[in-house]
């Protein structure tokens, strides 16, 4: 079972185009959307988590996707920090916007990797500098 | 009317009888019997906070070299130290960036190494005297090596604090955090109803010598803080609605552990360090007992944007620490998401393990030497062509 999250960037004349749809009724995935903004005349953003029975398919409709004019970038990272270190001040928080990290009822940092969208700003923000996105 | 003085519930901590509750345990209790009742039963109320706080450094004695040297240029682990003291005192001070790792690394990383007990690299140099001299030395060090190593922060504490936004249009990296742009975070710092001098809002009880947690030892309090400026809005229960009293602290640094005291970076701002610190409030009566029955919906603050590069930034009104703690706040109607920036995690174990100190008898309560100042201004810097005498 591979699983992988991806982020699609499309121009306003592909935002029209059911992916989602395609990518589950062509390509035979499972799909999980993590996080959808598109506005108007805008381009649209999509971070999808595409679950298979083999690479070989996800690959094909990550092409599909790619040769329909849209940006396919793989999110292979993930967010890390030294748990013994961490003094959960709460800093990488307050630059997370999809909220994977987070301060639970004990007021301890945790973490919610199938939010997070790898974006890093938590990596600069850390004023211990113990956060690191790894491969 | 209860009435009980330090010796009193020095006498029961003594003899293993005194009744300790952190600032948390106590605010039910004080709901529900009311202050008469919490003056009668309890004898102290431990507090805790670990933000972080730039007016935070260390004077060091390096010990005499041979042949000797006035040090008049200092540096340890690159990071520049003031020498303008006598000829092996030094002062580092936390937000000192290193001359060869930028923000990476500062005085308070160097504070951290020396209490873990890593050897930091020391050279001086110096003019050369008659009696002094040596010109140069290159060395190491350790906190055993030193004869004195004792922080002395300026300004620690603080009692309140603001909480910060960004209105503009580009991130901007300050010390309260990063603060993403159009509205898209808030910060604050303050441990809230935990926090000592929010739960002693007039320093009753809290002065010149007052005996502390700092940084996981015991310490002192040494001094009015840098920026004490009691005489602001209060609410009704006497607690300020932004900052306002601050403590000048000296402890042991060779007596400190890192769990209590942390070097830190704000990218793009540089360094400064997370201190921990905890005050003991003595319940000497039913007015004590009430300060500290303050829990986070009575405690305000205002939020300022920081994207106005002013000293007096506007605010876009007050929120308690119960709204911030719960996520998000409403800003001109619209929903922006909160983040503290000093741990709660870590001011609770501070109130629980002063708590504990002071059951064991190992932690004494000191009555000030001297009072704080209760009405004071904070004055501003002008900007001037010439001296002119201003009282």
């Amino acid at each position: 079972m591979s699983k992988r999250r991806v982020v699609l960037t499309f121009p306003p004349s592909l935002v029209e185009l059911p992916i989602t749809y395609r990518l589950v009724k062509d390509f035979d995935l499972k799909i999980n959307i993590m996080r959808a903004h598109i506005s108007p005349k805008e381009e649209g953003k999509l971070v999808l988590e595409v679950e298979d029975g083999s690479a070989e398919q996800v690959e094909a409709g990550l092409r599909f996707l790619e040769d329909q004019g849209i940006r396919v970038k793989r999110l292979s990272k993930e967010i890390k920090w030294d748990q013994e270190s961490c003094v959960h001040c709460g800093a990488c928080t307050a630059v997370c916007l999809s909220q994977a990290l987070y301060m639970n009822p004990e007021w301890e940092l945790d973490f919610d990797p199938n939010k997070c969208i790898v974006c890093e700003l938590c990596v600069q923000a850390c004023p211990l500098q113990i956060l690191e996105a790894t491969f | 009317m209860v009435q009980k003085s330090f010796a009193d519930i020095n006498a029961k901590i003594k003899a293993g009888k005194a009744v300790v509750l952190t600032a948390e345990e106590v605010i039910p209790l004080v709901e529900e019997k009311g202050p008469e009742k919490v003056a009668e039963e309890v004898d102290v109320v431990t507090t805790g906070t670990f933000g972080p706080m730039c007016s935070t450094g260390a004077f060091l004695n390096f010990g005499h070299a041979d042949p000797p040297i006035r040090m008049s240029k200092i540096w340890l682990n690159d990071v520049p130290v003031y020498g303008g003291l006598a000829a092996v005192d030094g002062y580092i001070g936390a937000t000192e960036l290193s001359e060869t790792r930028g923000m990476a690394y500062g005085g308070a990383h160097v504070i951290e190494d020396l209490i873990k007990g890593k050897p930091v690299l020391l050279r001086a140099s110096s003019y050369g005297t008659d009696c002094y001299p040596n010109r140069s030395i290159e060395t190491y060090i350790t906190k055993d090596s030193l004869n004195q190593a004792y922080l002395f922060n300026p300004r620690n504490a603080y009692q309140n604090y603001a909480a910060a936004v960004n209105s503009g249009d580009r991130t901007l990296y300050t010390y309260m955090g990063t603060l993403l742009p159009r509205f898209g975070n808030v910060t604050y710092s303050s441990a809230g109803e935990l926090s000592p001098l929010l739960n002693d809002p007039y320093l009753r009880s809290i002065g010149v010598g007052t005996r502390i947690f700092l940084g996981g030892a015991q310490g002192y309090v040494a001094w009015e803080g840098t920026q004490h400026n009691p005489s602001v809005p209060r609410g009704d229960n006497g607690v300020p609605l932004g900052a306002a009293g601050t403590l000048a602290l000296i402890g042991d640094l060779k007596k400190m552990d890192t769990d209590f005291i942390r070097a830190a970076r704000f990218h793009n701002y540089g360094t400064t360090m997370f201190v921990g610190v905890g005050i003991p409030i003595p319940i000497l009566d039913a007015e004590m007992a009430r300060f500290v029955g303050i829990k986070n919906e009575d405690i305000y603050t205002s939020i300022f944007d920081y994207s106005v590069p002013k000293r007096s930034r506007p605010s876009f009104g007050q929120v308690s620490y119960a709204q911030l703690r719960q996520g998000s706040v409403q800003i001109n109607g619209r929903e922006v998401p909160t983040a503290p920036l000093s741990s709660l995690k870590k001011a609770r174990e501070i109130a629980a393990l002063l708590k504990e100190w002071i059951q064991r008898g190992e932690f004494l309560l000191q009555e000030p030497a001297a009072p704080l100042p209760r009405e004071q201004k904070q004055k501003p810097l002008e900007i001037r062509t010439e001296g002119v005498v201003v009282r």
